[in-house]
């Protein structure tokens, strides 16, 4: 059946359409230029002011450490949430007991609130009664002041790794579950079995949905923003800024609309180079198998 | 397969079994990494402060022989300013909107996009497909004077449920629309061809044809709207005023304001987490389903 009806396509499709050009496509052009203008303090009246804001990003100390943090985010996500998914993915696919357990038990520090988890993990270091602090306690050992200007980075980056896994675990689980099983079955005739059989057969097979998911990685580390905010604001002295809360905190706190505004348009504009990177690799290594 | 492993000779036995144990052993100690800071902020929600530094992995007790094992909750009712409770009632109306109105909106978008032919389809599929790619970064200082500006014409707008209702629903209308457009698009024809024939009206077809068929899809894509919604944390800090704020954004400020009350921080975590958790055990098929399926929007 097909329908033409001119009157029901437009009452039925123009809300929906409406309101993500007002609210998605129109700010996005928007905030292209302010990112050109003084705009600060919301006030109604702002000059433009052409390239100063960029020229302000590459002389902002504090961008180069948010630039830094973000990008070590970014190679911890993409090491760790895919390595130790792809690993734990091999395992359970592995057993037959306890297969739904563990996918259940994986799974659900996604459907967490970032902000509930940031205060967890922020508990979880504090000194006092901090759970870290009661764990090394059990084994006998000195209190730790775990967040610190050196460690801070490092251990916002737990609580970010520790919700995602889990999401990269179920697309690889069900990734090798539509591996054919003729493929296996031929494979464990030329006596290829277990590591073997995962490092020749299971990941080049699945190999696609490895590269999918570098990508979302990639994109998600940059989008990180309430863990952290909620765990550290970045702090302390600024060690755990990260593009997106420093991108905030100019906007919200010190009013700076239009420099706020242009560290948005680098986020995308790191985003799209990294996107058109990994797709290019990709492309590539796909010409090797 | 339970008797297939008894027939094993008894060497096979042990060679399975052994590389078997290593890999329940690993699989284990990442369950134990995931579950464990849940079980310790659920069980040091009933406890002083007390008895949570001196023995945090121990049940409650102090408050329970005391009968007031609610202490810490009781303690969060007390703030009028940060009240969780009404903060979780604020989280509930504005993501139940949310999802209400992307379900309605999208749903009608996804059946013209699946049943319909005109010229613009593949374009307004690109469209919204692009659209996904925005992040909420490069919008929320615009939408910020957009919300202003129609605040500024209808009182009482600015700060309201809406501020955060409007936004939310464009932002993730995209992912449910392309989910339940591919979703229908598999739907059988037939049904629809003959309510056609007998003169149903097209508004009479989405309703009472369509939309009773999309139900599965509808829930998968609910679900994970409703919570994206209710774990969005920056739309609502940006725009809402202090009264609407809903427990992702309060749970945000818990630290400056109990910092002295480790219960009422872990109370407040409990609250938040454990109506998703229970959402999640009911329906984790339709989640984890709807999650990955939804990758794109991370």
């Amino acid at each position: 059946m097909v329908l033409k009806s001119k009157k029901y396509i437009f009452i039925f499709l123009f809300p929906a359409i409406l309101l993500i050009t007002i609210f998605l496509y129109y700010p996005l052009g928007k905030t292209v230029q302010y990112s050109f203008t003084d705009y600060s303090e919301w006030s109604p009246v702002f000059n433009y002011i052409g390239w100063e804001n960029f020229h302000r990003l590459f002389t902002d100390s504090i961008i180069g450490k948010s630039l830094i943090n973000t990008l070590i985010l970014l190679v911890g996500c993409v090491v760790v949430e895919v390595g130790v998914a792809l690993i734990l993915a091999v395992l359970v696919d592995s057993i037959k007991r306890g297969f739904r357990f563990f996918r259940m038990v994986f799974f659900f520090p996604v459907v967490i609130s970032g902000s509930a988890i940031g205060l967890m993990f922020y508990l979880a270091f504090q000194y006092d009664y901090g759970l870290m602090n009661n764990i090394i306690a059990v084994f006998g050992m000195e209190k730790i002041n775990w967040i610190t200007e050196n460690s801070a980075m490092y251990l916002v980056l737990i609580p970010v790794l520790w919700q995602y896994v889990g999401f990269y675990f179920v697309i690889f689980l069900t990734a090798i579950a539509n591996v054919p099983a003729d493929i296996y079955e031929s494979a464990e005739l030329d006596g290829i079995t277990g590591f073997k059989k995962t490092i020749y057969i299971t990941i080049p097979m699945i190999q696609e949905v490895i590269v999918t998911s570098l990508g979302l990685v990639i994109a998600g580390s940059l989008k990180v923003f309430d863990i952290v905010f909620v765990m550290t604001n970045g702090g302390p002295l600024d060690a755990s800024q990260l593009l997106s809360t420093y991108q905030y905190q100019q906007a919200f706190v010190y009013n700076n609309q239009g420099y706020g505004s242009a560290i948005s348009v680098l986020i995308i504009t790191l985003g799209l180079i990294i996107y058109i990177v990994t797709n290019k690799l990709a492309q590539q290594k796909e010409g090797l198998y | 397969m339970e008797n297939k492993n008894k027939l094993i000779p008894v060497r096979g036995i042990y060679k399975i079994k052994g590389s078997k144990l290593i890999t329940y052993i690993v699989l284990s100690l990442w369950a134990i990494t995931t579950i464990a800071p849940l079980v310790w902020i659920f069980i040091n929600a009933f406890k002083n402060n007390d008895e949570i530094i001196g023995s945090a992995f121990s049940l409650p007790k102090a408050y329970l022989d005391s009968g007031t094992i609610f202490q810490n909750f009781e303690t969060l009712k007390r703030f009028s300013e940060n009240n969780i409770f009404r903060g979780f009632k604020n989280s509930l109306i504005m993501s139940g909107s949310t999802l209400l109105l992307i379900l309605i909106l999208g749903s009608m978008a996804a059946f013209v996009l699946a049943r319909f032919k005109f010229r613009f389809t593949k374009a307004v599929k690109a469209y919204l497909v692009a659209s996904m790619l925005i992040p909420q970064f490069a919008v929320i200082v615009p939408n910020f004077v957009i919300m202003k500006n129609i605040g500024d014409i209808f009182e009482g707008f600015q700060g309201s449920y809406l501020t955060v209702i409007i936004p939310q629903v464009a932002g993730l209308m995209n992912f449910a629309i392309l989910m339940l457009t591919s979703f229908m698009s598999g739907l059988p024809k037939e049904l629809e061809e003959a309510a056609l024939i007998d003169g149903c009206s097209i508004p009479g077809i989405f309703t009472r044809i369509t939309i009773p068929l999309t139900i599965p899809a509808l829930v998968s894509v609910g679900i994970m709207e409703f919570l994206w919604s209710y774990n969005d944390l920056l739309t609502p800090l940006v725009y809402l005023s202090k009264r609407n704020m809903p427990v992702t954004v309060l749970i945000s400020q818990v630290q400056s304001l109990y910092s002295t009350d480790y219960g009422a921080m872990m109370a407040a975590i409990f609250i938040t987490v454990l109506p998703v958790l229970i959402l999640y055990f009911i329906s984790q098929e339709y989640v984890i389903k709807g999650m990955t399926a939804g990758a794109v929007k991370g």
